[in-house]
């Protein structure tokens, strides 16, 4: 199952990225769990760098935002300001059922809800937390689907 | 006579609050037991609020007490005025609920960002101030001095929050936190709440600590109902919490060392930390394990090949980590970096009632499983590991043992694993026990999470309160930083791995 993700995530990303694209996530009130799981992207087992796909420090330096959480109020104007300082052309994924649309937070005082309320998503992975796996084939689907990114 | 019992003659006894007491005090024993609290006499567990009355949870020894004073006119003394350690937990009671602690040193907002549409949220629900202002950091000055803001959103696939550092040169002269920023209102949206839901949310408090959070408020809800769960399930639990352990302490060692950019470690703990989720996943169907711990039992029973998965795990692991342990001890370099590096002193551990590894890797012993413990814990072998070196590589050290004491504990688990059900019914009577009150502490890596729960007349959730040890450890960081480079930040950060959503709320 791995094995197969791998040569197919591989080869997409051979093709349209040229062996490069960079991530830069974003923790936008999260309960750290989908950290967990996107941190074990980068451990032996998923090894995402030898796709080309690499976890950036700066959004400037990034093409790919990966939101995770319910958007809290308190992180809103991170999360914009994020946005805005990531280069055109940018994708951006949001992960876990909580980035949807809140998830089992929505509706407090003290949450927007999910990340499409507060900046354009272009793909969402569901999950409580989305596995390493799940997180594999949504990148797989990213890089598949969207050979014009965002403008 | 001991202070604790000194201040349980001094109140009215709530009936229905277990397994501990809870007493309701007037002003002057308020006082009081923030006079012995500021003395060291206890050790302060939490600090509450259920919009009535205030709440101070106090442990010395293996005695527990809870303490409220109703608040009529939403005021009360501060504790934080001579015990440092409740001043945060105090600013988060104003800005939740708007009750104003009189001599509060610090009346800077905490959680409140001013970003909400409202203030006082869980209080009187008032609109909020008209404007803004930037938070006043607290100030260092002097002519070589300069200030690096870093955050809320960090380098690394890390949570947000963001810190104000002071710097003379390469030395950091003050840490100053600002939190808050994960707060998603989790007690407001667990008053209300049917268990299933609310079980759901006290598993998300934080991520990866969702088993021992599940547990904690399963306890505090089965103490409250009087409920009695079935061998099995409290097996199950230990079980669970073991491995959550396991695959945290991993995760942690390596990525320490890798913050001292000795990235081999990070790679093998990594792959020791994701057997761990796998095998969790064999057994439990989850490889994080949420939402398997529930009121009244656990979700699910072990799959019927677990205790093999779980011995080939065990096995790996014994075989795989000796050889890292020698890695990380004769490494020079990276001792060079770990080594009085981050040095917390004992007496501040010991007065914030520091939890888990930064508390025991600087000398208090305090571990939930064994005080005041709770089962299977009090029918399992098990040691707890001290230090009194108090700097990052202590708190090295501790994880390292703590894998070994678990791995053990897994394996007494397994071999001795009861029959029978795994979950009794919350309500077994079809008719709601009344008015109760429950309280749990437990052990997660991190150190004790306590639980608070109100069942209400009809059955339903009133309140529920969860602390998450980082209170009592993130103030510590702004100590242990002190005089240490900039540059070892990232190495002391990661050595107390303090939760901010935990803190958050």
């Amino acid at each position: 199952m791995l094995a197969e993700l791998a040569q197919t995530l591989d080869r997409t990303a051979r093709r349209k990225l040229g062996r490069s694209l960079s991530i830069r996530e974003v923790d936008a009130g999260s309960c750290n769990g989908c950290e967990l799981e996107i941190h074990a992207l980068s451990n032996v087992f998923y090894d995402l760098e030898r796709f080309g796909l690499r976890f950036v420090a700066s959004p400037r330096h990034a093409d790919v935002l990966l939101v995770t959480g319910p958007v809290t109020h308190n992180m809103r104007e991170a999360l914009e300001r994020t946005y805005r300082a990531t280069p055109d052309p940018k994708w951006v994924v949001a992960v876990g059922d909580c980035a949807l649309d809140g998830g089992i937070f929505a509706g407090g005082y003290a949450c927007v809800g999910g990340v499409s309320e507060v900046i354009p998503v272009d793909l969402h992975v569901p999950g409580c937390p989305p596995s390493p796996t799940a997180l594999l084939q949504g990148l797989i689907a990213l890089v598949e689907q969207s050979t014009h990114p965002r403008e | 006579m001991p202070f604790l019992s000194a201040l349980t003659d001094r109140g009215r006894r709530i009936e229905a609050h277990r397994l501990w007491p809870r007493i309701v005090v007037d002003v002057a024993t308020w006082r009081q037991a923030i006079v012995g609290l500021a003395a060291g006499e206890a050790t302060l567990l939490g600090l509450w609020c259920d919009g009535e009355a205030v709440h101070m949870g106090l442990i010395a020894g293996a005695k527990i007490l809870v303490i409220s004073l109703p608040v009529p006119k939403r005021r009360y003394p501060s504790v934080g005025l001579s015990h440092a350690p409740a001043l945060r937990l105090e600013r988060m009671i104003r800005d939740l609920y708007g009750l104003e602690p009189e001599g509060l040193p610090d009346v800077r907002p905490w959680i409140d960002h001013g970003r909400w549409g409202i203030s006082q949220p869980l209080g009187a629900r008032r609109p909020p101030p008209a404007t803004g202002s930037a938070y006043p950091f607290l100030e260092a000055e002097g002519p070589p001095l300069h200030q690096i803001p870093v955050g809320p959103v960090h380098a690394g696939i890390i949570e947000p929050g963001h810190f104000r550092f002071t710097a003379n040169g390469e030395t950091v002269v003050r840490l100053e936190e600002r939190l808050g920023y994960v707060h998603k209102g989790i007690e407001g949206l667990m008053a209300g709440a049917p268990p299933e839901r609310a079980a759901r949310l006290a598993g998300r408090v934080s991520g990866d600590s969702t088993v021992a959070y599940a547990i904690a408020f399963a306890q505090a809800m089965e103490a409250a109902l009087e409920i009695k769960v079935p061998r099995r399930a409290i097996w199950l639990r230990a079980l669970m919490a073991e491995l959550e352990r396991l695959a945290n302490h991993f995760g942690d060692i390596g990525a320490i060392c890798n913050d001292a950019s000795f990235s081999l470690m990070h790679a093998h703990c990594g792959a020791l930390r994701e057997r761990v989720l796998r095998a969790s996943e064999a057994c439990f169907g989850h490889r994080l394990m949420m939402d398997r711990v529930v009121p009244g039992g656990t979700a699910v029973d072990l799959e019927f090949d677990a205790t093999a998965v779980i011995r080939k795990l065990i096995d790996t692991v014994r075989r795989s980590f000796p050889e890292l342990i020698e890695l990380y001890d004769e490494t020079a370099s990276l001792q060079d970096r770990t080594v009085g590096t981050g040095f917390l002193h004992s007496a501040l551990a010991r007065q914030y009632g520091a939890g888990g590894y930064i508390g025991r890797a600087s000398g208090r012993s305090f571990d939930a499983r064994r005080t005041p413990g709770y089962a299977p814990y009090d029918e399992l072998k098990f040691e707890i590991p001290v230090r009194k070196e108090g700097d990052v590589d202590a708190r090295i050290w501790i994880r390292i043992r703590e894998v070994e004491q678990s791995l053990a504990l897994i394996e007494q688990i397994i071999n001795r694993l009861p029959e029978g059900s795994i979950r009794s019914e919350l309500d077994p009577a079809g008719k709601a026990k009344g008015n109760c009150e429950g309280l749990s502490l437990v052990e997660g890596f991190r150190g004790d999470i306590l639980a608070w729960v109100r069942v209400d007349n009809d059955g339903i959730l009133a309140h529920a309160h969860l602390r998450d040890p980082s209170w009592f450890q993130w103030p510590l960081l702004e100590a242990a930083i002190e005089g240490n480079i900039v540059a070892d930040f990232p190495l002391c950060n990661k050595s107390f791995n303090c939760s901010y959503s935990g803190h958050d709320l």
